[in-house]
């Protein structure tokens, strides 16, 4: 089994432990978020091994890259620790474990994965796709097991990561561009972080869509809207890939608001809260994420995530917002229709 | 034999018989696991004096008669077990008056669910009925004449007891009405404050008269509607759950299930809690007050409210479908379930004997319940998928019910919509007393035993 490469002394040492101070769940003053955390490093009880939300903050906010949020994780599974009910930690293994249910196109060097959103392949067509669609990839033997961090049980990840990566090698191909943000968070992060071998290139779908508009530049009419950008969990893993909102954004002639809750200070969907903590908290964060896209001047709540926009779809409507995956918005500027994500 | 016929003829036309191959096929069975039963006529009456004088020709011929609605029971119901004249009363499909104001419609015998459901929303969209999760196709008639239960169940009780009146012909061929009809032109009580005769009827199969006219309450629909899944592994805790979410008065139906399959349905006890409101405030409060109302067994990590997301749209719908594509797991079709109506507080028992069922005779099961009259009992469904083709399967299925049929009666249920056999596996554990009670209402409300026999007889 793998094991998380984590240096009791980094933290140890740490002089601004912002993995909890600027955690938007838990509210500690320095002193105490240096005590907590080594708290959890030492493998003793803490109050954040009860508290902790999931949001993945602490990944981005830890700058020496010590990896704060799995190890919370492995902490909690190591006492026993649930963050949701045990049927629903347990429903979530059992949906996404492999059955051998998967779809493979006509798989070549490089393929386009759809972990196992079906949502996903419909996203993942069109002109900016028809290099790599017919080469397509869905299914739990494909698809990234970073969802269940979220329920604590990192022994499901270790046990699961190496055969997907397997899966994926069995295929031959070099390069795997991710249309769901959190398989290429896992590939970049929990993968080298548990020292897991990645046998493929991993591409971000963003730095591929930023390529093919690149080609199609001259076929972009500019959209001429407003947009509130909804950053999902799995970003904070990658906090390097966080540019490209902007960038495609410019691109395509979409005008990205300014909004309080972005960048670091960006609010969680509110899916995974409402399961871990109940609906006082969930409608609280959602309120104030949707109330804070429309008080942005946004016409769009712009979405890379498709269980974000599931949840908060509804809401943004509700809130005169036009709920819209990135890609589809990418599909407008160069004429498309729509197609696949969940409306 | 040609007598019969011309007679039926001079009735209802020739239009409305027949005994050709083809529709002797068709009314000889029905989609469960029971052997067909061939009539030997079947007819289809446009209006009550044509019921009554086939009725009163059967009576004087001593034919046997089995009123039909849509032959959907599963539990053989409407099969002729001793020949005779299946009554198909479909085309008695009038809506005849509703009542907005007084909430309940008078309706023809063989109006379908389907077109109640759809007249309502096209005319009255502020009302609504209890649909079952049944075809559409299915009769409100039949419905009521086997105590059955609709989406609303879990709030106003059986559909039976939605019933403000009734018009019965008689199996001797008299026209009846029962409750505030019988006395003048308004339908708005079965009963009270009456002598309630509609218990001579109502859960009777049809064995001691044909409904040729049914009073039904209706009910409010307000513009929202949504739903939440509790989802617990403790079978033992179903009953507590229940207790608690019925307390809150404010849940309109509260169904729970459990299947093997898919996979993120294995090992779980899911609970769908339904619930309505006029405005986005009333029904955010009623989620509030659902979530908190099992809050002890979200801090036990016992059970949560798990995310519904796509499925949603599936879970609302009126009826419900997915029963139709349960049946298709196995290929071929088939479906068949034991309802017994029984105390909540057996859940788990019955539930261990699902999984043993299933395990002995090999089967894929889908458990369900349906939380009656604001958590007084449960109608719990044990039901089965097998493949019509694979006879060694049907058998199974059949064997199973019947062991779970035994095992619930031993449990103090009462078989729902029972089988013939599951009619007498009841009446043998009955009350001498009761027994002889439904003895002298069969025997005077048809003493040539004509109607629907098999059923609800007493020897």
């Amino acid at each position: 089994m793998y094991s998380l490469k984590h240096d009791e002394e980094v933290c140890a040492t740490c002089p601004s432990p912002d993995c909890l101070l600027k955690c938007q769940y838990m509210d500690m003053d320095k002193e105490q978020a240096h005590e907590e955390i080594m708290k959890v490093v030492q493998g003793e009880d803490s109050l954040v091994l009860h508290k902790c939300m999931t949001c993945y903050g602490c990944e981005e906010y830890c700058r020496r890259g010590n990896h704060p949020y799995y190890l919370i994780c492995e902490k909690r599974e190591e006492k026993g620790i649930l963050t949701a009910a045990r049927p629903i930690t347990n429903q979530w293994i059992n949906m996404t474990s492999m059955q051998g249910k998967s779809m493979t196109g006509a798989i070549e060097e490089k393929a386009l994965s759809c972990c196992l959103i079906p949502e996903l392949k419909g996203l993942g067509r069109g002109r900016l796709f028809e290099d790599i669609a017919p080469s397509f990839i869905v299914g739990a033997e494909f698809m990234c097991p970073a969802v269940h961090t979220h329920f604590a049980k990192m022994s499901v990840v270790k046990d699961r990561l190496p055969k997907v990566l397997e899966n994926y090698s069995a295929l031959n191909v070099k390069e795997v561009v991710c249309l769901h943000d959190e398989c290429y968070a896992t590939f970049t992060s929990i993968a080298p972080a548990y020292g897991i071998e990645v046998p493929f290139e991993p591409i971000h779908y963003m730095d591929y869509l930023l390529e093919k508009l690149h080609v199609l530049k001259d076929e972009i009419q500019p959209l001429n809207v407003r947009a509130a950008y909804q950053r999902p969990c799995s970003n904070r893993l990658i906090p390097d890939k966080l540019h490209l909102v902007k960038e495609i954004m410019d691109l395509i002639g979409v005008d990205l608001m300014e909004r309080e809750y972005q960048g670091e200070n960006s609010l969680c969907c509110g899916e995974i809260l409402r399961t871990i903590s109940g609906y006082q908290l969930t409608d609280d964060v959602q309120k104030r994420n949707i109330d804070d896209m429309a008080a942005s001047g946004a016409e769009y709540s712009v979405f890379n995530c498709p269980f974000c926009q599931t949840t908060l779809s509804e809401k943004a409507i509700k809130a005169g917002l036009k709920p819209i995956h990135m890609i589809d918005l990418c599909k407008m500027a160069i004429g498309e229709k729509q197609g696949g994500a969940i409306k | 034999m040609s007598d019969i016929l011309n007679s039926l003829v001079q009735i209802v036309g020739e239009k409305g018989v027949s005994n050709h191959p083809e529709e002797i096929w068709f009314y000889s069975r029905d989609p469960g696991t029971l052997e067909p039963h061939e009539p030997d006529f079947v007819v289809a009456p446009r209006r009550v004096d044509e019921v009554r004088d086939i009725v009163k020709f059967a009576y004087e011929k001593s034919i046997p008669l089995v009123p039909m609605g849509n032959g959907m029971a599963l539990t053989g119901l409407v099969r002729p077990l001793k020949g005779g004249i299946v009554m198909d009363m479909k085309r008695m499909n009038k809506i005849l008056e509703v009542n907005e104001r007084g909430r309940y419609v008078v309706l023809e015998g063989g109006v379908s669910q389907g077109q109640l459901k759809a007249y309502l929303e096209d005319n009255y969209p502020h009302l609504r009925h209890s649909i079952p999760d049944a075809p559409p196709g299915t009769t409100i008639a039949a419905n009521v004449a086997l105590h059955g239960q609709g989406r609303l169940t879990q709030q106003y009780g059986f559909n039976s007891d939605m019933v403000t009146g009734l018009e019965v012909v008689l199996p001797t061929g008299e026209v009846c009405k029962v409750g505030s009809c019988s006395i003048g032109p308004y339908w708005f009580s079965k009963g009270p404050s009456l002598p309630d005769i509609s218990g001579l009827f109502l859960g009777w199969l049809g064995a001691t008269g044909v409904f040729t006219k049914v009073g039904l309450r209706l009910f409010p629909r307000k513009s929202l509607r949504d739903v939440e899944v509790f989802v617990t592994d403790r079978a033992d805790l179903v009953e507590d759950i229940i207790y608690r979410l019925t307390h809150t008065e404010m849940i309109e139906d509260l169904t729970i299930w459990f299947q093997p399959k898919p996979m993120i349905f294995k090992d779980n006890y899911h609970i769908n809690v339904y619930f309505t409101g006029d405005t986005e405030e009333e029904i955010e409060f009623k989620r509030k007050m659902i979530w908190d109302s099992l809050k002890v067994h979200m801090d036990s990590k016992d059970g949560g409210f798990m995310g519904v997301g796509a499925m949603k749209a599936t879970f609302l719908e009126e009826p419900q479908r997915s029963i139709a594509a349960f049946a298709d797991v196995p290929k071929g079709g088939g479906f068949e379930y034991s309802g017994p109506i029984s105390p909540i507080e057996h859940f788990a028992k019955y539930t261990a004997k699902v999984y043993e069922l299933a395990a002995k005779y090999n089967l894929l099961f889908a458990g369900t319940a349906r939380v009656i009259s604001g958590g007084h009992a449960m109608m719990y469904g044990i039901s089965f998928a097998f493949n019509r083709a694979d006879k060694e399967m049907m058998n199974n299925v059949k064997e199973a019910l019947e062991e779970a049929n035994e095992f619930t009666l031993e449990h103090g249920s009462i078989p729902w919509k029972p089988t013939v056999s599951e009619q007498q596996m009841t009446m043998n554990m009955m009350d001498p007393n009761t027994l002889k009670i439904m003895k002298m209402i069969k025997k005077n409300l048809d003493p040539k035993g004509i109607m629907n026999p098999g059923n609800w007889e007493v020897s």
